[in-house]
């Protein structure tokens, strides 16, 4: 039985414990607020991206001139996989579920005779991934996203990745995020970059018949090679904040947990506590008891 | 002129406007292009530039614009831009700063990739520049 000084003094320690991951999980919660207005207000942007690029793409599906971007290199031997992860831990299993799906790709891809490189996105995706595949990472880009996503940030990345497009470095592209479903729940996904998958001309679409051409200025080559690019950013913009908002979701229910867990202990030691200080007045009375009735 | 276009001007961050309108001046690389309600369906590149509003013909609203794109069609004008400033609100000194930064930065680049995002932060600020003149009147 630990004394009762002991007992004391761990309470006090998980009691301030509490203290703090409550206070993460409030910071937590006020962020999360904010990451998804983010992602709230920059809905119509990508919107309206995806039906341009979708409109244009289309055009382009199986034209022998569409850049290498949309038709990709023509191989598929070497991956990219770019592996959004925080910078900061205690949020659960959000990096970790992260990593598993990483790794089972990466596993996969080499298992298959294919060469793997991973960008990691984050300070902790690069420490859990260095053992494993130390030689695959290609880079690390870390300290997103201090306050709120914002645009030249996912640029940053975005420019990057065409850099190393442009150099031929790799033959396909896969952003792996978690997606936000709600503070509870984020959906690790792979979503294919480059090549872009476009959007297969829907049925309805095809009923009406054959739309109007639109002009193009200065023309569709030009466009495409403007809009790819941006579309790159646009995307990864898109996962970024949809990244954030997880983030804080996921740290937000971890705190929570740990906030209830110290509670939970608090009491039992309480418990404890109560007892043993009961047993040795219990005993001190009998001693007192005992040695008067032996006088 | 009862008739209206709508017309949507986006930015990655949040949607700016969202309005009809009777007209809309966009400039693009191969020059301004009116938009009236009914025009026929164009994709085009948007340059740095001015974006007038106008209204009872007159121009109600002056947006400056960093590069972007257009989408147009009979009902719709739908404007993607990275950065968007009312005219009003231009800091003649921080475009000026942004100017000679991006003459920095231009003279600094080695590779043609940063040569060429050098070359669009000076046409960029200088486009911001020369909406800021426009301030006054």
């Amino acid at each position: 039985m630990p004394s009762l000084k002991t007992l004391r003094l761990r309470i006090r320690s998980v009691k301030s414990t509490q203290k703090i991951t409550s206070a993460m999980k409030m910071v937590a919660a006020a962020k999360l607020r904010r990451a998804q207005e983010a992602a709230e207000a920059a809905r119509p942007y990508t919107e309206r991206m995806d039906r341009m690029v979708g409109s244009l793409a289309k055009s382009f599906a199986d034209a022998a001139g569409a850049p290498p971007m949309l038709r990709g290199t023509g191989s598929d031997q070497t991956h990219l996989i770019v592996a959004y992860t925080t910078d900061r831990g205690l949020c659960g299993a959000f990096n970790s579920s992260i990593v598993r799906q990483v790794r089972t790709m990466a596993h996969a891809l080499r298992r298959d005779g294919k060469t793997v490189k991973i960008l990691c996105v984050g300070r902790k995706g690069n420490e859990l991934l260095r053992r494993d595949f130390g030689n695959a990472i290609v880079g690390a880009i870390t300290g997103l996203g201090r306050k709120v996503m914002v645009y030249s940030e996912a640029q940053a990345v975005a420019a990057k990745i065409s850099e190393m497009f442009a150099a031929e470095e790799f033959d396909v592209c896969t952003v792996v995020y978690n997606r936000f479903k709600s503070a509870m729940t984020q959906i690790v996904t792979a979503q294919q970059l480059i090549p872009l998958p476009v959007p297969k001309a829907d049925e309805a679409a095809a009923a009406k018949g054959p739309q109007a051409v639109p002009i193009f200025e200065p023309d569709e080559d030009d466009i495409l090679a403007e809009l790819l690019p941006r579309n790159l950013a646009v995307q990864l913009f898109r996962a970024l904040l949809e990244h954030a908002a997880s983030e804080h979701g996921a740290r937000m229910s971890a705190m929570d947990s740990a906030t209830r867990n110290a509670g939970d202990m608090i009491d039992r030691l309480t418990l404890i506590l109560n007892r043993s200080r009961q047993a040795s007045i219990t005993k001190e009375l009998i001693e007192i008891i005992s040695g008067a009735e032996a006088v | 002129m009862a008739e209206r276009i709508e017309f949507e001007l986006v930015s990655p961050e949040q949607l700016l406007i969202s309005e009809p309108v009777e007209m809309v001046v966009v400039p693009c690389t191969e020059g301004d292009i009116g938009v009236l309600p009914g025009h026929s369906p164009l994709l085009a590149i948007v340059r740095p530039g001015v974006i007038d509003i106008h209204e009872g013909g007159k121009v109600k609203d002056s947006i400056f614009v960093g590069g972007g794109f257009c989408e147009v069609n009979p009902e719709r004008c739908t404007v993607l831009v990275e950065e968007a400033l009312p005219i009003s609100s231009i800091d003649r000194g921080e475009a000026e700063k942004r100017l000679t930064d991006a003459k920095a930065a231009f003279e600094a680049a080695t590779d043609a990739a940063a040569k060429k995002a050098a070359e669009t932060e000076i046409k960029t600020a200088e486009a911001m520049l020369q909406a800021s003149a426009k301030q006054l009147h």
